[in-house]
């Protein structure tokens, strides 16, 4: 019986000890006879050693309460997201198709500026982001630092994170959007019963300092503000007059920051 | 849903350490495991009767790893390897191992990516080479030849490290 040639998979199985018995007395021959293949096996096998040495800490570390299995499961048996907030988010488009044709049709009007303006991008956004189930922020709450100095590097202003732990909404994290009136910085905050929360905020051209103004966006609710030439949105799957209290705090915060 | 708990709890640790070794960087790591764990949560009805729970998990995991890696490189790598812990991946009792860890890790993560993710996940988590390829998605025949170039590449980056300390400052220096 003419044996099959060594093979480098062969090698490669020897180090994983996932040789089949009959082979291995073959392996160990060859390997008896050439030196320099031994050296190279023998250094492989120091390498796999070395190597779970070496990251073995990570798998013995106590696991992370966010990987808490318990906890995943039950925030996975909340109640699915009806239906309805689809159907609503159809008929918002409808509306906004209309309203664009509209717009489009006064070619000598001024563009829709202003606080009605901004809620409806932050509205718009809320839809796309809040929404999403696989990467709703480009950067995570973890990296609260560097989101805040992406966001403030490109709206030209110093912007930070709302925090709204104390309304029961932790922060999810954020990216920087597009408008039609420049970038715009997009904070998502989740609560435990999974509904999401948007703080949208950019500079003001137009209403630089408007007071509080409550809108609806079917189905979606939403407050917006400017101040000091930035202005802010805040959107919840809630009518505005629940999450009115929620833009006085984020108001207060930012006028204590910026004091 | 109790069957979750019970096939896929232990397997978090081997997840993070995976995830970890890939990332070099806890927090996305585990970022990445939670990432991993809701979806096998939302895709369990999903998953094959008679596959084997931890390649499914492993290959989840590996290609959320492989889209953040891919997102990070386009916006770029804002991750650096001078930024990431080596300490806080190999905490081997005495100083000199822990150089010695934390030169493995970083010849580790100098391999490129398809290398380093069959040498883990063989080297490591001891999948087989049948599942290592699942987990790729890949045939057996470039799992294998993946691992055998990044063993080899490893050896030789090694050994160059393993020289005399001094010879490694002096190294350093360049």
């Amino acid at each position: 019986m003419s044996e099959r040639p060594i093979s480098e998979d062969d090698l490669q199985a020897f180090v994983d000890g996932a040789v089949d018995a009959a082979r291995e007395g073959v392996v160990r021959s060859y390997l008896a006879a050439h030196p320099d293949a031994a050296a190279r096996v023998s250094g492989y096998a120091a390498q796999r050693e070395a190597l779970r040495e070496a990251l073995a800490p990570i798998a013995e570390e106590p696991v992370p309460s966010t990987l808490n299995l318990d906890r995943l499961l039950a925030e996975r048996r909340r109640p699915p997201r009806a239906p309805w907030p689809m159907a609503a988010a159809a008929c918002a488009l409808l509306a906004l198709g209309s309203a664009g044709g509209w717009v489009a049709r006064g070619f000598g009007m001024p563009p829709q500026a202003g606080v009605s303006a901004l809620g409806q991008e932050a509205a718009e956004n809320y839809r796309v982001y809040a929404a999403d189930r696989f990467y709703p922020v480009e950067f995570t709450a973890r990296d609260s630092g560097a989101l805040s100095q992406w966001i403030s590097e490109r709206l030209n202003r110093s912007v930070t994170a709302p925090d709204l732990t104390s309304a029961g909404y932790r922060l999810m994290g954020g990216r920087l959007v597009a408008t039609p009136h420049g970038p715009a910085g997009l904070f998502l905050y989740s609560r435990s019963g999974g509904q999401r929360l948007e703080v949208f905020i950019r500079p003001m051209r137009l209403n630089r300092n408007a007071r509080m103004t409550e809108h609806a966006y079917g189905g979606l609710g939403g407050v917006a503000w400017s101040d000091d030439g930035l202005g802010y949105s805040l959107i919840g799957d809630a009518p505005a007059k629940v999450l009115h209290p929620l833009a006085d705090e984020v108001r207060r915060q930012v006028r204590t920051l910026g004091a | 849903m109790n069957d979750v708990k019970r096939l896929v709890e232990p397997l978090i640790p081997a997840l993070r350490r995976y995830a970890g070794a890939l990332l070099r960087d806890g927090d996305a790591a585990d970022d990445l495991v939670q990432d991993c764990l809701e979806r096998a949560i939302s895709r369990w009805g999903q998953r094959r009767a008679d596959g084997d729970t931890r390649t499914w998990l492993f290959a989840i995991l590996h290609n959320l790893a492989m889209s953040r890696l891919r997102r990070e490189a386009r916006r770029g790598a804002h991750l650096t390897l001078e930024s990431a812990d080596e300490t806080a991946l190999s905490q081997a009792p005495d100083q000199e191992h822990r150089l010695r860890h934390g030169e493995l890790l970083r010849a580790v993560a100098a391999l490129p990516e398809d290398q380093r993710s069959v040498l883990l996940l063989v080297s490591v988590e001891d999948l087989s080479y049948a599942e290592t390829a699942r987990v790729l998605g890949a045939p057996v025949g470039t799992v294998m030849s993946r691992l055998s170039r990044a063993r080899e590449r490893l050896r030789q980056a090694m050994m160059g490290e393993s020289a005399p300390v001094a010879r490694a400052h002096l190294r350093r220096v360049k």
